[in-house]
């Protein structure tokens, strides 16, 4: 696949160079590797701690288990620069709508993990009226992390799974540079009676029917 | 009932005949007041009697009896036991005079008791929601209110034990998740919400003011919920002047977790991990205090054998140290040196974790505290460590935090006389702990109302006079040294012997009310528990610290500049668990 005839490459360094083209690189896979080697060594979490579980999760960034070893010690405060919500914490009714619009910000490519017992399913107070229980009703996730809280160590480990999702994908198969079709935003729940969910509005309005 | 609350009932049957009388019902220790008398007994209470704070004030809903009750705890500034007072008022036209203009710590607790309970508080000036939304349909802490994922009154549910049957709730609800809308509802399209006009409504109103001969407008700032200074979930609503803050309305509920609901469907012993999560870094101390409202209860029962009253001490004032070490580290964060400080606290902070893992098997969510004693004694080598912790390491640590920070520039200039709250505000706003001591009120559980061993121990209530950020600082760092001393001689008296009498599996509960309170790392907690002799708390609510410390928020921060609005939040040290509950 080299095209010779417009790049000259010296004798000495033909062991080492390979030319190619963009097009053939993306059609064969081969910029997948040194792709996702790099975002996988360089996940930048959402400072954005929901509850207990945040707790853990800042002992995990800190000296003893010391995140900065997964690349992942820089914490942004903005969405916008993110590339992992770790959701860590009970998502309540009142807060969701603002974790939906959180993750609407993000750029693509971007992760959810769920960490901890409330954010994978509701936790020890799913029954609650304001919870909400599991973040996956309203959000795609990518991880969940079992416990309550998940010990640091539980947390890494679900880091590590992530890391081997990134490694799995292709440019080729995921959607998120696709300019024709751009993944549309997620609808924003809204605080009504209860909450609402706006894909959910159909089936409300036939309940009251019935 | 002791001395002092026979003198005051005394005090109270002669000014008010026929108007205050002795609450009678089984167990009960309070004095029953007509709603229209009760303002003008307040003021007795308050001006005449002495009892200046207002620590609790909750709703119970007595569904049987058709009637709602408001439950008030008063307390002396200058220590001593509880005055108690309950008004009641028919379920169905629910109004109480408020408390605000004599107490303004009734602020929050009556916006609670209306957010969940509907009872209007006359003459509040701003009675909104608190902890849901407005425009949440119900007030869901009533007896007759049901959950979407509602099963049973009571646990354990029928249908899961002894029968086994294991199944989703989402399952059973036909929308698939935890939701449920009032008969008849079907224009989601057309929903209006109001929450936000509400509270804006309420800004404009206060930030109203002449800026003199330039025409300026005021500027509303939102704070949160995400934002990496409110340590959680919290938001402040704020208006600006430039870089002034003219007004300010703290809006929470964003954890709001359903503690109380879940807490009464739950049995007693269900409920000590729960406390756990409720100021998740002080676990220990949640524990403590639910535990002792519920001892209290059983009487005799619930008798704590002498090395679990030690071990208690010892986990409860390493919980402290524990949490004080972080409050200064995220202080610090928040004065913009980002997470040094904090990883040396957090250094300090996983040391004492260790312990409790190795006590309890878990770092953080406890449970490890039992009616009558403790679940198990320390392990072998625990105490060698603690030991050396305790002795050695610690006190070293805490040295050199203080000679780090206590004199450093920027932590004077930003914090000095930033934030100032008098004593008289402070008692009058009902905050409580470090934010109270830094006032220069001397007032602490452990000595005001002793309970648990605490009276046995030599040490100093931390004082702090100028009230502003630098003290309620500083302050942390005093009380992590009085909590060695307390560890220090906890440790060298240990006994031995049992730590637990009975089998905490199978209570019985005696009716009556109980308030249990400690002195947290953040201020006052206390237990209110109403038990109708069943397996099942009747009422069960927390009067958690920091949300009645954020009543001072406002005050604390009109007239300082926006950027200290983020250090004053972090000098009071809140956690979103237990300010929502
Ligand atoms: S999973 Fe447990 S520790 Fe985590 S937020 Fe929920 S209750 Fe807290």
């Amino acid at each position: 696949m080299t095209d010779e005839k417009t790049i000259e490459v010296p004798d000495e360094m033909r062991a080492q160079v390979a030319l190619t083209n963009m097009a053939d690189l993306v059609k064969g896979n081969l910029l997948d590797k040194p792709y996702n080697w790099g975002r996988r060594n360089s996940i930048w979490p959402m400072m954005f701690g929901l509850a207990c579980c945040a707790i853990e999760m800042i002992a995990t960034a800190a000296s003893r288990y010391d995140m900065a070893r997964f690349g992942m010690e820089v914490m942004r405060p903005s969405p916008r620069q993110s590339d992992m919500l770790i959701v860590s914490g009970t998502v309540t009714k009142k807060m969701v709508p603002q974790i939906v619009r959180l993750y609407n910000q993000m750029p693509e490519p971007k992760y959810v993990v769920a960490m901890g017992a409330c954010a994978s399913g509701g936790g020890p107070f799913k029954e609650g009226y304001n919870v909400v229980a599991g973040i996956d009703k309203y959000i795609p996730v990518d991880v969940y992390i079992s416990g309550c809280p998940p010990t640091p160590q539980a947390l890494l480990n679900g880091f590590m799974k992530l890391q081997e999702k990134i490694d799995s994908q292709s440019i080729n198969r995921e959607r998120w540079y696709d300019k024709e079709d751009p993944i549309e935003a997620l609808p924003v729940p809204v605080l009504g009676p209860d909450i609402m969910d706006p894909r959910d509005y159909a089936m409300i309005t036939k309940q009251a029917k019935a | 009932m002791t001395e002092e609350l026979v003198v005051t009932l005394s005090a109270l049957e002669t000014r008010f005949p026929d108007v205050v009388k002795k609450d009678e019902r089984k167990g009960y220790e309070g004095f029953l007041v007509d709603t229209k008398n009760l303002v003008e007994v307040a003021t007795v209470i308050r001006d005449e009697l002495g009892y200046d704070y207002l620590s609790s004030v909750t709703g119970v809903d007595y569904l049987e009896e058709e009637l709602l009750e408001v439950v008030y705890h008063f307390y002396r500034s200058t220590g001593g036991k509880s005055l108690v007072l309950s008004v009641q008022v028919p379920r169905k036209k629910a109004v109480v005079p408020s408390l605000y203009d004599l107490f303004i710590s009734a602020d929050f607790q009556e916006r609670e008791a209306w957010d969940l309970y509907g009872i209007k508080f006359e003459g509040h000036p701003d009675l909104r929601r608190i902890l849901m939304w407005e425009g949440f349909e119900g007030f869901p802490m009533r007896k007759d209110y049901q959950e979407a994922f509602f099963v049973e009154d009571q646990k354990p549910f029928a249908n899961r034990w002894p029968e086994g049957k294991v199944f989703r709730s989402e399952d059973e609800n036909q929308f698939g998740k935890n939701v449920q809308y009032p008969k008849g509802f079907d224009k989601p399209k057309k929903w209006d919400p109001e929450e936000e006009d509400l509270l804006y409504a309420g800004l404009q109103e206060l930030g109203k003011k002449d800026s003199g001969d330039l025409a300026t407008d005021h500027v509303v700032v939102n704070m949160g919920p995400q934002h990496p200074s409110t340590h959680g979930v919290f938001r402040m609503a704020v208006v600006l002047d430039g870089e002034r803050i003219v007004a300010l309305k703290p809006v929470m509920g964003y954890l709001h977790r359903n503690h109380e609901k879940i807490g009464e469907r739950n049995t007693y012993l269900h409920n000590i991990p729960f406390t756990d999560r409720l100021d998740y870094l002080s676990s220990m101390v949640n524990n403590h205090g639910y535990v002792l409202a519920v001892e209290k209860l059983l009487g005799k029962k619930g008798a704590v054998p002498e090395r679990a009253e030690y071990i208690r001490v010892i986990m409860s004032e390493l919980t402290r140290v524990s949490n004080h070490l972080w409050a200064i580290g995220f202080l610090l964060n928040d004065l913009g040196a980002f997470f040094t400080p904090s990883l040396y606290a957090i250094e300090e902070r996983e040391l004492i974790l260790d312990i409790f893992e190795a006590t309890t098997g878990a770092r953080m969510m406890n449970n490890y505290f039992r009616f009558g004693g403790v679940a198990r004694d320390f392990p072998p080598g625990v105490l060698e460590k603690l030991n050396s912790i305790v002795f050695e390491r610690l006190p070293r640590k805490v040295d050199e935090l203080d000679v780090y920070l206590t004199d450093n520039e920027v932590v004077a200039s930003r914090t000095k006389g930033v934030g100032v709250l008098s004593p008289e505000e402070a008692i009058a706003h009902g905050v409580g702990g470090p934010v109270l001591r830094a006032s220069g009120v001397p007032y602490d559980v452990r000595r005001a109302d002793p309970y648990s061993i605490y009276d046995r121990f030599d040490f100093d209530v931390a004082v702090r006079y100028h009230g502003d950020c630098y003290d309620r600082y500083i302050i942390r760092i005093d009380e992590i040294r009085q909590s060695l001393r307390i560890l220090q001689q906890a440790l060298k008296d240990i006994p031995e012997g049992p730590v637990l009498l009975k089998n905490p599996y199978n209570i019985r509960v005696p009716e009556g009310e109980s308030y249990g309170r400690v002195e947290a790392p953040k201020g006052e907690l206390g237990f209110y528990i109403v038990s109708d002799g069943t397996a099942n708390p009747y009422r069960y609510h927390v009067r958690a610290p920091s949300f009645v410390n954020l009543t001072a928020l406002e005050k604390m921060c009109v007239g300082q500049l926006v950027a200290d609005a983020v250090v004053v939040l972090g000098s009071i040290d809140i956690v979103l668990g237990e300010v929502d509950r």
